[in-house]
């Protein structure tokens, strides 16, 4: 009898849906616990002419993709509130999208590849691919470790933090290059134009049902990382593209989440009132 | 000892002249309102105590020294963020955030930073808050959390800012008393930030109200009266006084908008 796992291709997927799952889950929570979702959701769309320009050039389109994510990572750290503006960040986006365009416009043999870098090709993943994300995805970790008590205060009483002397420029800086690296690399799982679905929504979902920071990671990466799984998974059984069935998981948990938190609250407001 | 001095200080905030050639002086143990209409520039003063602003002129001195970024003689409760309201952490590991917070690494709490966060906690009595998430509790109970962060550090100068925003009268009490009972207890001077004097008339030891860009410093009745807010607002101020609650209008307008009438 075959199996899922039968096809390397499919091993490569779970692997990279792992290690890709395990990092944005990390990551993202603390972007939605600092409220920078945006900022992340812009990242990504920057990194679309740096795919683009890279295959332009004869580069490969992670490379560029990482590169672009990182000089805009660090230039929403360096500005930062100023960076919180939404019309400044939707303008950037869609002129990031407009020269992606241009540079596929110049190099139409990379147009094939477009689809994948704006929605992901996770069935695409090759065993060297895997390596590298896994190489990457431990460097991020361990500098979350190493920034994650001045973050934690810097995000949640930054005046605070400012008056006790944490760098908090320097810490949201260093965040933000970490969302860039982390960005590069959920786009090769689920593109540039959904890394919404895998970075903020198990984050979102977790920071719903937890009480307690540790908890809260933990169950935000499980998450992404069950998300991913379970969507390979139906893509096997429906050969719908993963992609779709992230965003449909990721919406869904955090639908799910929000009717629980409402519940739970109501329950909570019966036993306060009996 | 004084706990603050401005000498002849001017603040600026974004261009603009927030305070110019501002002088007095606040002793070790007193409790001083810092009043003012929004915008008068009380964040930017206690900024400025904070030594995360440089004053543009004049000289200040915080606890006989130059104020300095990171100095750990003094509390400070920033203004409270609705974000915290939304977050399922425990009022105990928020204290800790606080506790340990300048260091680098994996945020695991140390014992005496433990500790720390316990006495503090103690200190405002919310101990059996500690567990809870900050997102259960009242707007009382969570001002008292933030206080208690403020401890951390054993400060010898405690700024609050509007730790009275939206809360009810009862509550705006209790967390007066408690805050005028922790300055006394510890004998450390503390700045409190708000917008509105009724409730805070009874605690006080003196105010110190900004507007226009100066500063009037003394007991209630010497600063809260018409000839020095009318200076002060640089326009005629009536101050009417009814059974005991102080109402400051500006041609029969109510400047201290958010006074409310249920406030005994």
């Amino acid at each position: 009898m075959s199996t899922i796992f039968d096809y390397e291709f499919m091993r490569n997927a779970f692997y990279a849906c792992t290690v890709v799952g395990i990092v944005a889950g990390a990551v993202g929570y603390f972007l939605v616990l600092r409220g920078q979702t945006f900022a992340g959701h812009a990242l990504a769309h920057v990194g679309f002419p740096g795919a683009t320009g890279a295959g332009l050039v004869g580069l490969s389109p992670f490379f560029g993709l990482t590169v672009f994510t990182v000089i805009a990572g660090i230039g929403i750290g360096l500005l930062g509130e100023r960076a919180h503006r939404d019309v400044a960040i939707g303008i950037v986006l869609t002129l990031s999208l407009g020269l992606g365009l241009l540079f596929l416009h110049f190099y139409t043999a990379f147009a094939s590849q477009a689809t994948n870098v704006l929605f992901g090709n996770v069935l695409g993943i090759n065993l060297r691919t895997v390596i590298v994300l896994a190489v990457l995805a431990v460097a991020i970790l361990v500098a979350l470790v190493l920034i994650a008590r001045p973050l934690l205060f810097a995000s949640l009483q930054p005046e605070l933090a400012e008056a006790r002397g944490v760098p908090i420029n320097l810490v949201s800086t260093l965040f933000m290059v970490l969302v860039a690296f982390t960005t590069s690399e959920a786009v090769q799982i689920v593109g540039v134009l959904l890394v919404f679905a895998l970075m903020v929504a198990p984050a979102a979902t977790a920071l719903r049902l937890t009480q307690g920071v540790l908890a809260g990671l933990a169950v935000s990466m499980v998450l992404a990382v069950t998300i991913a799984w379970i969507s390979l998974s139906l893509a096997y059984l429906t050969d719908w593209p993963t992609s779709f069935w992230i965003t449909a998981l990721g919406t869904s948990a955090y639908l799910v989440s929000g009717i629980a938190q409402r519940s739970m609250a109501r329950r909570q407001a019966a036993d306060g009132r009996s | 000892m004084n706990a603050i001095e401005f000498a002849k200080v001017t603040l600026t905030y974004g261009g603009r002249r927030v305070l110019s050639d501002v002088s007095f002086s606040i002793p070790q143990g007193a409790f001083v309102g810092l009043l003012g209409a929004n915008g008068a520039g009380k964040t930017t003063m206690l900024r400025a105590i904070l030594g995360l602003i440089k004053p543009a002129g004049g000289a200040i001195s915080v606890l006989d020294k130059p104020p300095t970024r990171g100095n750990a003689d003094i509390g400070y409760m920033p203004q409270a963020r609705r974000a915290l309201a939304q977050t399922g952490i425990s009022g105990l590991d928020f204290v800790l955030i606080a506790a340990g917070g300048h260091r680098w690494g994996w945020p695991v709490a140390s014992a005496t930073e433990k500790e720390a966060a316990w006495k503090a906690l103690e200190a405002v009595g919310a101990s059996d808050l500690a567990r809870r998430p900050l997102t259960e509790l009242s707007g009382g109970e969570r001002q008292r959390i933030l206080i208690a962060q403020a401890l951390i550090g054993d400060p010898k100068l405690l700024l609050l800012d509007e730790p009275l925003i939206s809360l009810d009268a009862a509550h705006q009490r209790t967390i007066i008393d408690l805050v005028h009972e922790i300055g006394e207890r510890l004998g450390i001077a503390v700045l409190f930030c708000s917008h509105e004097i009724n409730p805070l008339l009874r605690a006080v030891d003196r105010v110190l109200y900004l507007g226009n860009g100066k500063a009037a410093i003394g007991s209630v009745d010497e600063v809260i009266n018409g000839p020095v807010l009318s200076e002060l607002y640089g326009t005629s101020i009536n101050v009417v006084r009814v059974a005991g609650r102080i109402f400051v209008m500006a041609d029969d307008v109510e400047l201290e908008g958010e006074a409310h009438v249920h406030d005994l």
